[in-house]
């Protein structure tokens, strides 16, 4: 029996368990006290309260100075009050001073209309803003990255980049740097983006209430290329936007919009509308094989079989470990993400099939995540300064653009992905969520490896939302031991016990962003709401249930191109249009003056 | 330097130490100390004022007598240098002239340790030698 | 070993250090060697005397004679005179501002006569690299007490007792305080001193350290031994090289005696010292800040609790004190908690160490009872208000406190009285201020200061003290308004309320405790556009006055932007649109012709 405490908030008393904040103590009394910087993702233990913005203070009873609520813990008989003329108009005085130093420039700001800034002045109603004439604003440099946009005018130091870079994803491209009024969050030496150790993961932008932090936007080129009449221009949607896009249109969290976002691809006019998730179990394929590969040779005792085998789809995780554990650079598998596998085929196999020059093609991802706009300028994905996919849009920008295109999603007729790159199979879909990708890779291992058909599709022990989470599957008597983590910080640890080789997993499973792709870098803002990130999972999985495939190697467009194209997994033609190589970019930090 | 392992190691060091600080915590508090002055001025020392001193110096350690000895400017006393200023404590100064080193010895003696007068006092007119008061 | 008849004491304090007492001890030396004199006189640099207004300082023992202003040049006529001869030097002896009389005696200089040396009783006293004087003080003789006679509890209990309140500014029970480090259970604990002084014009941590660093480091290792810890730090900024060199030397020596490091006393109590440098940020002198600044984290500070008593450096329990506080730890000690509780207030026990500074004659640091008035410390031991002007407030607590006037000047110092005259104690600065000053211009500048020493993590303190130092701005160049007033006490009542640590909970206190004790002047800004003390520029209004001027022309001659017109032997005119205000103009007149409007 936990202990716990009696308060009176705002003449009511409550009792909660010892620990709890003021915040939660009045949150259980329908008492919602407004905060700015403080942030609660509870399902992923993800919390971050510097009590700096002081948006949430109250009155204590006994207390010289008003408490900041999200970070004052209850006592045995506190009185709280949260809405005196003195908790009123601190609280008024403070947003008064957050927005004389923040740009007024809303009407055409990217964070337009889902900025917590721009709500909380709404909410408390700021009217004037007393002294703005005089009051000097603080002006930074604007840096772009191949993904994401950091525009420090109108960084509020609320620190949510700070503790998901530092604390929950142990990057360390982001912290504060000057004091006083110049003080702002900036990569180390106040070094552009590029040239920190950032890996694009996104969870920054993810989690900034401000347009502080926003994605290169890429649609005004896919419109270019859609108005070209030269151009054949192509789509595919990884998995984890049809279970968020719907959330940008007023539906509910883990709403699944699968036909709706065809028909509106289709409406936009792109020439195919195509799946990533047919590049995933083309992933499958090759991972598996790859893993089969290795686990064979390890199990038989090859030493020279680097075990465990990592996941290596994620283009976030990728650049973490180039930056950090580039010593392990041969651990991960070789094979290209499915947003590249996609392009790489698309602009070879299906080129050809439909006549068209790969110049002439242009291929557009829609994904949940930022790292994927930098994956695709990665030199090695281009051919002749053609890239395999030429833009990546994320999940937020597809829905800006449905909007602008006039299209009303909600009342569009469910359509179909096109054939053959739309194909796939539930093992495809599941990769949007932490735990699908090696789960999808497991379903074909298995019957692979034991030759048998497999009973029980859903390995339910490898979903979950904790952050590291390990299972062994009985491979028909062989037990292999599976190692999951989402979120860089919990990758980390798992990379560090492959590197002292304490390490006892034979495959690993990465994801950069917490949840999964669902929870990406380029997905409708959850605004601190774990609960959304858990509803489209919920989503995945269904998808998944629903389709009548659910084993990669079954999709039988992928058995076609196989035998039409690639011959078998790994070969020498799938090695070098699928597989791919990584680069030691540790000492790639440059300070530039 | 040895290492001090105990208290009384400490208490050894302090005492061994203290002899070379005692000119410095002697003036913290001199009221309650002997007083001497030596006039040191140009006649003074011509006298043998400096003998006189170092014999003060020297003797009042060795007799165990807590005393202040300074040296001072001109008294104004120069007919009877050397001239020496005593002030025991709560007491009113008294000044001697011509003072050598038997009568040294008699003031340490006598006068110092018993409050007894010896001679030599110059009690004409007297002023202190400090400007302050 | 021949017996040393006279000590020269040198200060080597930062301030007389700087102005070269290096090269006075050389020359004293050198003359002494030339005069044979080297065995009868000894020559010592010692820590700061405290009267740096006079610097650099040269004390003749026994006789207490107070030369000041010294130069190195000095040191021949200090041997050939006093030395030799037994003549003061007149004209190095110390005068009074008042009566203009030489003082040979130090002792009865009335910048010492009320003073009450506990932190700083070995300060100007003792030489702090040699760890034999420390000794022959009592030195380590405390430490020696509590490891071999008292145990933690009793320890605790006796300072406790003293009732000594943290010098650092928050007046928070020392023994309190240590309790609580005691309570919290770990198996590794810290003990951190806290030097990193920031207040400007404070540098009462800088002396001690400079003066008398063994009686931190004892007081450190009495502290370890009370709450259970067997490490110290100081965190110490790196602006203080003379102050680190002398810790340097006085933690070796400290170390080669065993009296720092394993089984000291052989009581198996252990017990050693390093040192943090900090990069001089004010707002690390906050506990927790400082605290994260040692650990190599961006030095700001985090929601108290918890405190560091329970999850401190490592997220261990540390316990934090200032310079000051552990200065006086040893005599505590050693003479009881009856001897320090007699001393002082009902609430504020012991002595405090106050730097004054600003117009004031007698600029320097001091210690006196608690309890002391302002009075006696301003007219008294400070010597009054620099050439002869009228007091007109005092800025104590530095930054973080506030302006107390005329009608304080008779209210004891302690704590608790300062708080309730709208100030605080702070870490022990004391700005006078006189009628030249202008309160408004006053608040912009320790605004100023705390604005450029603001962290920036919370809102209040990083944007309000930005618009609050803004609109002092305004109103100083005349764009106020009544409104305004009212605006700024808002601002300032805000930050106060809302700050997340110390520096933004006190920043405004200049500008409250200025706009209540001197309100007509604010409103004489705003309503008449007036500056009474002349500071304000953009308000001031040079004008010739009719009845004396001649017609000279040497004022129009002079005006850098021909703002003044003229005929020759008739008045003149200085066009307010075209002057800039320079004061050229009344400098040069002869005729007392040009005044400030």
């Amino acid at each position: 029996m936990m202990e716990t405490v009696k308060l009176n908030i705002d003449n009511r008393e409550v009792e909660v368990q010892k620990g709890t904040t003021i915040l939660k103590a009045a949150k259980e009394l329908g008492i919602e006290i407004p905060t700015l910087c403080y942030m609660h993702l509870h399902d992923l233990n993800i919390e971050n309260k510097p009590g700096g913005c002081r948006i949430c203070v109250a009155e204590v009873q006994g207390r010289r100075n008003l408490a900041p609520t999200c970070s004052t813990k209850c006592e045995e008989g506190m009185v709280v009050k949260t809405h005196t003329t003195r908790v009123l108009n601190a609280r008024r005085t403070v947003m008064e001073f957050i927005l004389s130093d923040h740009p007024k420039d809303c009407l055409i700001c990217p964070k337009s209309g889902t900025c917590e800034l721009q709500d909380m002045a709404h909410r408390l109603g700021i009217r004037e803003i007393p002294g703005q004439e005089y009051a000097e604003v603080s002006t930074y440099r604007k840096d772009t990255s191949p993904s994401i946009i950091r525009e420090l005018d109108k960084c509020i130091m609320c620190r949510r980049c700070e503790t998901m870079c530092n604390d929950v994803q142990t990057v360390g491209a982001l912290s504060a740097i000057n004091r006083g009024f110049m003080a702002t969050v900036a990569p180390a030496f106040e070094q552009n983006l590029e040239h920190s150790t950032c890996t694009y993961c996104g969870q920054c932008v993810a989690v900034c209430p401000t347009g502080a932090l926003t994605e290169v936007n890429h649609v005004p080129q896919v419109l270019r290329a859609l108005a070209d009449p030269s151009k054949t221009v192509i789509v595919q949607t990884a998995p984890a936007v049809r279970a968020a896009l719907g959330e940008e249109f007023g539906m509910p969290a883990g709403t699944l919009v699968t036909g709706k976002m065809a028909a509106a691809l289709r409406s936009l006019g792109f020439d195919y509308v195509f799946d990533t998730d047919f590049a995933a179990d083309l992933t499958i394929m090759e991972e598996g094989t790859e893993l089969l590969d290795r686990l064979g040779r390890h199990l038989k005792g090859d030493s020279s079989a680097r075990i465990p085998i990592l996941t290596s789809c994620c283009p976030g995780w990728v650049n973490f470990f180039e930056h950090y554990f580039p010593d392990l650079k041969d651990v991960p598998s070789t094979a290209k993400s499915p947003q590249q596998m996609f392009g790489a085929i698309a602009k070879t196999y299906f080129a050809d099939k439909i006549g068209v020059n790969r110049k002439d093609l242009v291929v557009v991802s829609i994904m949940p995540c930022l790292a994927k706009k930098y994956e695709c300028q990665r030199d090695e994905f281009s051919v002749d300064n053609n890239p395999d996919v030429d833009f990546s849009i994320s999940t937020r920008e597809l829905a800006t653009f449905i909007k602008q295109a006039n299209i009303d999603l909600n009342n569009l007729q469910d359509e179909d992905f096109d054939a053959p790159l739309g194909e796939s199979t539930g093992a495809g879909v599941i990769f949007g969520a932490t735990g699908g990708v090696i789960e999808a890779a497991c379903r074909t291992a298995y019957e692979l490896y034991t030759g048998k058909k497999l009973e029980r599709l859903d390995f339910t022990e490898l979903r979950g939302m904790e952050g590291v989470r390990e299972a062994t599957l009985d491979f028909d008597g062989t037990p292999i031991r599976i190692g999951i983590a989402h979120g860089l910080g919990n990758a980390r640890k798992l990379l560090d016990d492959v590197r002292s080789g304490t390490s006892t997993f034979h495959a690993i499973e990465v994801m950069a962003c917490p949840g999964g792709c669902i929870g990406g870098g380029g997905q409708p803002l959850h605004h601190g709401n774990s609960d959304i990130i858990k509803a489209r999972a919920t989503a995945i999985y269904a998808e998944d249930r629903k389709k009548p495939l659910r084993k990669s190697h079954e999709n039988p467009f992928i058995i076609k191109l196989y035998e039409e194209f690639l011959g078998k997994p790994n070969s020498e033609k799938a090695h070098h249009l699928l597989h791919t190589h990584y680069f030691d970019k540790k000492k790639k930090i440059i300070v530039k003056q | 330097m040895s290492k001090i392992t105990t208290l009384a190691d400490l208490k050894k060091k302090r005492d061994e130490f203290k002899n070379g600080l005692e000119l410095r915590t002697k003036a913290l508090d001199p009221e309650s100390l002997v007083q001497v002055k030596v006039s040191m001025a140009t006649c003074g020392i011509a006298s043998g004022a400096k003998t006189i001193m170092e014999f003060f110096l020297e003797q009042l350690d060795r007799r165990n007598v807590a005393a202040v000895v300074t040296q001072t400017g001109c008294m104004g006393y120069c007919y009877a240098e050397p001239t020496i200023e005593v002030k025991l404590p709560g007491q009113e100064s008294v000044v001697f002239g011509y003072v050598d080193l038997k009568r040294a010895d008699q003031i340490i003696e006598k006068y110092i340790k018993t409050g007894e007068l010896v001679d030599g006092i110059i009690p004409v007119n007297y002023q202190s030698i400090d400007l302050n008061q | 070993m021949s017996k040393y008849s006279m000590h020269l004491l040198v200060c080597g304090g930062t301030g007389c250090h700087a102005a070269e007492s290096d090269a006075i001890v050389c020359n004293l030396r050198d003359e002494l060697e030339a005069n044979g004199l080297m065995d009868s006189v000894q020559v010592i640099l010692t820590g700061c005397f405290g009267f740096c207004e006079k610097g650099p300082i040269v004390k003749v023992m026994p006789d207490n004679t107070f030369y000041v202003k010294v130069k190195p040049e000095d040191a021949q006529s200090i041997v050939a005179e006093h030395v030799i001869k037994g003549r003061k030097v007149e004209r190095l002896l110390y005068r009074d501002p008042v009566t203009k009389e030489a003082v040979t005696d130090s002792k009865n200089m009335g910048f010492y006569k009320k003073q009450m040396r506990i932190a700083l009783r070995n300060c100007g006293f003792i030489n702090p690299e040699n760890i034999d004087e420390y000794i022959a003080r009592d030195g380590y003789m405390a430490l020696g007490k509590v490891l071999s006679e008292m145990t933690p509890e009793q320890v605790i209990k006796l300072v406790k007792d003293s009732g000594q309140r943290g010098r650092g500014g928050g007046g928070f029970s020392t023994g309190l305080k240590w309790e609580l480090a005691r309570r919290s259970v770990s198996d590794e604990k810290y003990v951190v001193c806290n030097a990193d002084e920031g207040d400007p014009g404070a540098f009462m941590d800088r002396s001690v350290l400079e003066g008398d660093p063994h009686s931190v480091l004892e007081a450190m290792a009495i502290c370890g031994y009370a709450i259970g810890a067997q490490n110290g730090l100081i965190y110490i900024r790196a602006e203080y090289p003379l102050a680190i060199e002398r810790l340097k030397i006085a933690i070796d020596q400290a170390r080669e005696y065993g009296l720092l490091g394993k089984d000291i006393f052989g009581t198996g109590f252990s017990f050693d010292i390093s040192l943090r440098y900090g990069a001089g940020a004010f707002v690390c002198g906050e506990e927790t800040a400082l605290i994260h600044s040692m650990e190599g984290l961006r030095g700001e500070p985090t929601v108290k609790p918890p405190f560091p008593a329970e999850s401190g450096f490592r997220n261990k329990p540390t316990n934090v004190n200032n310079v000051e506080t552990f200065a006086s730890i040893p005599a505590i000690i050693l003479k009881g908690a009856e001897w320090y509780s007699s001393i002082g207030t009902e609430k504020s026990k012991g002595t405090k160490v106050f730097a004054l500074a600003g117009k004031i004659n007698n600029v320097g640091l001091i210690e006196v009872p608690m309890g002391t008035t302002l009075r006696e410390v301003i007219f008294e031991i400070g010597g009054g208000i620099k050439n002869g002007k009228k007091f007109k407030g005092v800025q104590t607590g530095g930054p973080s406190g506030g302006c107390l006037t005329e009608k304080h000047l008779d209210t004891p110092i302690d704590f608790d009285n300062l708080i309730a005259a709208g100030s605080m104690m702070g870490s022990g600065a004391m700005i006078v201020l006189d009628e030249d000053d202008c309160m408004v211009s006053m608040a912009k500048f320790f605004l100023e200061f705390t604005v450029e020493e603001s962290c920036g993590k919370c809102a209040p303190c990083r944007i309000g003290n930005k618009r609050l130092h803004e609109l002092l701005g305004q109103i100083c160049d005349g764009k106020g308004s009544l409104a305004d007033l009212d605006r700024l006490r808002n601002m300032s009542l805000v930050i106060k309320d809302t700050s997340l640590c110390g520096l933004g909970q006190t920043s405004p206190n200049p500008v409250l405790s200025m706009l209540d004790n001197f309100r007509d002047e604010y409103v004489s800004h705003v309503t008449d556009r007036k500056c009474p003390a002349g500071q304000c520029r953009s308000l001031m209004e040079y004008v010739v006055l009719a009845d004396n001027c001649v017609g000279c022309t040497a004022c129009a001659r002079v005006c850098p932007v021909n703002a003044i017109t003229g005929e020759r032997k008739e008045i003149h005119y200085i066009n307010p649109d075209i002057c800039i205000k320079c004061g050229a103009c009344m400098d040069k007149c002869k005729f007392d012709a040009i005044y400030i409007r």
